[in-house]
């Protein structure tokens, strides 16, 4: 064994038995020092919170035996913000810039939420134009999170072309909302009482061709993984989960609709007029990973399916409520310097009216007043159902932002499929529940 | 909902209407309502406390306290007085119980509960006041009582709660120092997919000694959802399999997501002028 390599294997005595820390390469070199009569019944690995097959800064603590997992165990809070705490320290409106971090993956579908929340607790309805533009901008995410699920999967399980392509139709997807939303991630777009801003001239032409490129590639993804013959072996009959485990830990999403419970939010209390689209809820019934990775791979392609029917539905509009102590005062514009308060605005509060002014100020310093009470929103995330826990005691900020992330929930899981199987398998599991660790921790 | 094109708020006074009195408690909000305020929702029903209105509610109970007093400055709503000294003091605000009929499939599920509870043996007492606000219907129970709770609703065929969407917690104590009566609460929200209902339930613990029973038994998903209240309120949870920080480090000393707890932050410098850090700024609210 070369002692100057920094990477090979290491090991020190603790009082909990002989640690050894690998870096993958080394197993000989581990083999060679683990003494078989020593460590004949059971050994604990760490993984995480830096491995490339966790899915994120997931810790995992895996008992061996053999190849065989006794116990897993995930340890998570290694990517914790504090935004529910900080969001009690800002008006209604900046929460919007919190919550859509958390989930960094469906930012829009957090900002969705947070935003149905407020509104709950105004007692306002949001345009049907702003609902419309809200549905098509969710599911564009829905495509994008749905492709980074395959992508990391893939890579995870070793199938690297998986990575490249999915990430390749994603780049499609945050292009897409580039265009339409001003940001690749983390957009800020849907606003308490409706959006920030309506959307470019052209964003129709836009989305249809991203239908059109996205109709021609999908097939690919059945001819990379779906039908092939190591993706099947590896997910199939793997980090089982039927659907009296998924109701007893909480799992909403693909995982609970693999186990042939067809419960979609979009459907069973629809929010945003999704009532009025025309898409079918996948489902399956073997309750695995496979299962779980064909459902993913088809909501993208009944995603697609609403995009079109929004296309079709949205019509000129106002995107703000009509009530001007709710909504932003000025409608952003491009002028030379970039975005901004448009032009006109900028001259009337500074020319020609006081009061527009004092209201421009009042409600931009102070924020708009939510009457006290608490409410809970939900939406139909692409990972599960996602609620918010707003209350407010009639002040300007919240008293308190409880997010119910799916990805924290469906985590619990992570056990309940990987015990008794191999540890290869874990990866596997953890990749079909594709928590985001963002959301996880919060 | 009023229509697409308009608010509740489109005809009131700016510096009135249907925000000041949703500040005030349920006494003053039937008054104004009487008085030609804003209609309820439809579907919904009006929460007129009265007395007998409680007694005849299935479940008894007594009022919660109201959280805090809000008071003069910026806030300041109802009257002509846009100074912002007005030295106007507004009630706290307490959840009014409702009144029967509840209206929509509310009534029907306390009566459901309320004849789960006789057959289990549970004191009708369990569930304190019942609050029904903006179309979500919230029992306030017992904290003692909120485990056999639990198992009745998920275990009764005619109420199926099956899922249990989220635990967690609010601290309700008041930023002005005024006295709030067990401010620390914890919220649970339960999902019937048999029947396709949502509820809450919720119970007001004294921060001096927190302590309510687990549901991990009934419900296993709680379990992480109590770790994180324990963490984030120092709520302790009976009973709970193993009550240890999830989200915090494990040596980490207080509860964060408590009101006394700071924020935290540092001062920001920005063309010359100093920001302070967010929980340090004006606060208009």
């Amino acid at each position: 064994m070369s002692t100057t390599d920094p990477y090979s294997a290491q090991e020190r005595e603790t009082t909990e038995g002989t640690v050894y820390t690998v870096t993958g390469g080394d197993w000989d070199e581990l083999l060679d020092s683990v003494s078989t009569d020593e460590h004949d019944d059971r050994i604990v690995i760490n993984m995480g919170p830096q491995h490339p097959s966790t899915h994120g800064v997931l810790r995992l603590v895996l008992e061996l035996e053999g190849e065989t997992v006794t116990q897993a165990r995930s340890v998570i809070g290694y990517l914790h913000t504090g935004i529910e705490k900080n969001c009690e320290y800002r008006t209604w409106t900046q929460g919007v810039t919190f919550v859509t971090r958390m989930d960094y993956l469906a930012p829009l579908f957090n900002e969705a939420a947070y935003c149905l929340g407020v509104e709950k607790l105004l007692d306002v309805e949001v345009p049907r134009r702003a609902q419309l533009i809200r549905v098509l901008l969710m599911e564009i995410n829905r495509i994008g999170s749905h492709l980074v699920c395959l992508a990391t999967g893939g890579m995870e399980l070793g199938a690297l072309t998986g990575m490249t392509a999915g990430f390749r139709e994603r780049e499609e997807v945050l292009h897409l909302l580039e265009y339409l939303t001003g940001l690749r991630m983390n957009h800020a777009f849907i606003r308490p009482g409706g959006l920030a801003q309506d959307l470019p001239e052209d964003w129709k032409e836009k989305v249809l061709d991203f239908v059109k490129v996205m109709k021609s590639r999908l097939p690919d993804y059945d001819n990379l993984l779906t039908g092939q013959p190591i993706w099947k072996q590896r997910l199939e009959g793997v980090g089982y989960l039927p659907v009296d485990g998924c109701l007893a830990l909480g799992a909403t999403g693909p995982i609970l609709r693999s186990a042939g419970l067809a419960w979609d939010l979009r459907k069973i209390e629809p929010y945003s007029s999704y009532e009025e689209f025309e898409f079918e809820v996948p489902t399956a019934t073997e309750a695995d990973c496979y299962a779980r990775y064909r459902l993913r791979v088809a909501e993208i392609h009944e995603s697609l399916k609403i995009i079109e029917q929004a296309c079709a539905k949205i019509e000129p509009g106002s995107v703000m409520v009509e009530d001007r102590k709710i909504a932003w005062p000025a409608q952003l514009s491009i002028g030379s310097d970039g975005m901004g308060n448009s032009l006109e605005h900028v001259r009337k509060i500074m020319g020609q009216s006081m009061e527009s002014l004092i209201h421009h100020f009042k409600l931009v310093t102070e924020g708009f007043h939510v009457p006290p009470g608490q409410v809970y929103s939900t939406v139909e995330s692409p990972r599960g159902e996602l609620g918010y826990h707003l209350v407010s005691d009639g002040g300007t900020r919240p008293v308190r932002v409880h997010v119910r992330d799916p990805s924290f929930v469906n985590l619990q899981t992570m056990p309940a499929m990987s015990e008794g199987g191999m540890v290869a398998d874990v990866i596997a599991a953890v990749a079909s529940i594709d928590p985001v660790m963002g959301g996880v921790d919060r | 909902m009023t229509e697409p094109t308009g608010t509740s708020k489109d005809d009131q006074e700016p510096t009135g209407g249907t925000q000041s009195s949703a500040e005030e408690s349920g006494a003053a909000q039937a008054e104004h309502r009487a008085a030609g305020g804003t209609e309820p929702e439809a579907g919904e029903v009006e929460q007129t406390p009265d007395p007998t209105g409680i007694a005849a509610a299935p479940e008894g109970g007594t009022r919660l306290a109201p959280t805090r007093e809000r008071s003069g400055m910026f806030g300041v709503r109802g009257s002509g007085d846009t100074s912002g000294f007005g030295g106007l003091r507004l009630p706290g605000y307490a959840p009014a119980p409702a009144e029967r009929p509840y209206g929509g499939w509310f009534d029907e599920l306390a009566d459901e509960l309320a004849e789960a509870f006789d057959r289990r043996g549970i004191a009708r007492s369990a569930v304190r006041q019942i609050t029904i606000d903006r179309g979500e219907i919230t029992f306030y129970v017992e904290p003692q009582r909120i485990l056999e709770v639990c198992r009745a609703l998920r275990d009764e065929p005619d109420l199926r709660f099956e899922l249990c969407s989220s635990v967690s917690g609010v601290d309700y104590t008041a930023p002005d120092g005024a006295e709030v009566d067990q401010p620390l609460h914890v919220v649970y929200h339960l999902l019937s997919m048999t029947w396709r209902r949502r509820i809450r339930l919720e119970v007001a613990l004294d921060p001096a000694d927190p302590h309510v029973p687990s549901v991990v038994s009934v419900y296993p998903t709680a379990d992480w959802h109590e770790r994180e209240t324990w963490d984030m309120f120092g709520v302790v949870f009976d009973g709970h399999p193993a009550l240890t920080r999830i989200l915090m480090p494990d040596d980490w000393q207080g509860h964060p997501q408590r009101k006394d707890y700071p924020l935290g932050g540092i001062p920001v410098e920005y063309k010359g002028a100093e920001i302070p850090p967010p929980d340090e700024r004006r606060a208009y609210s």
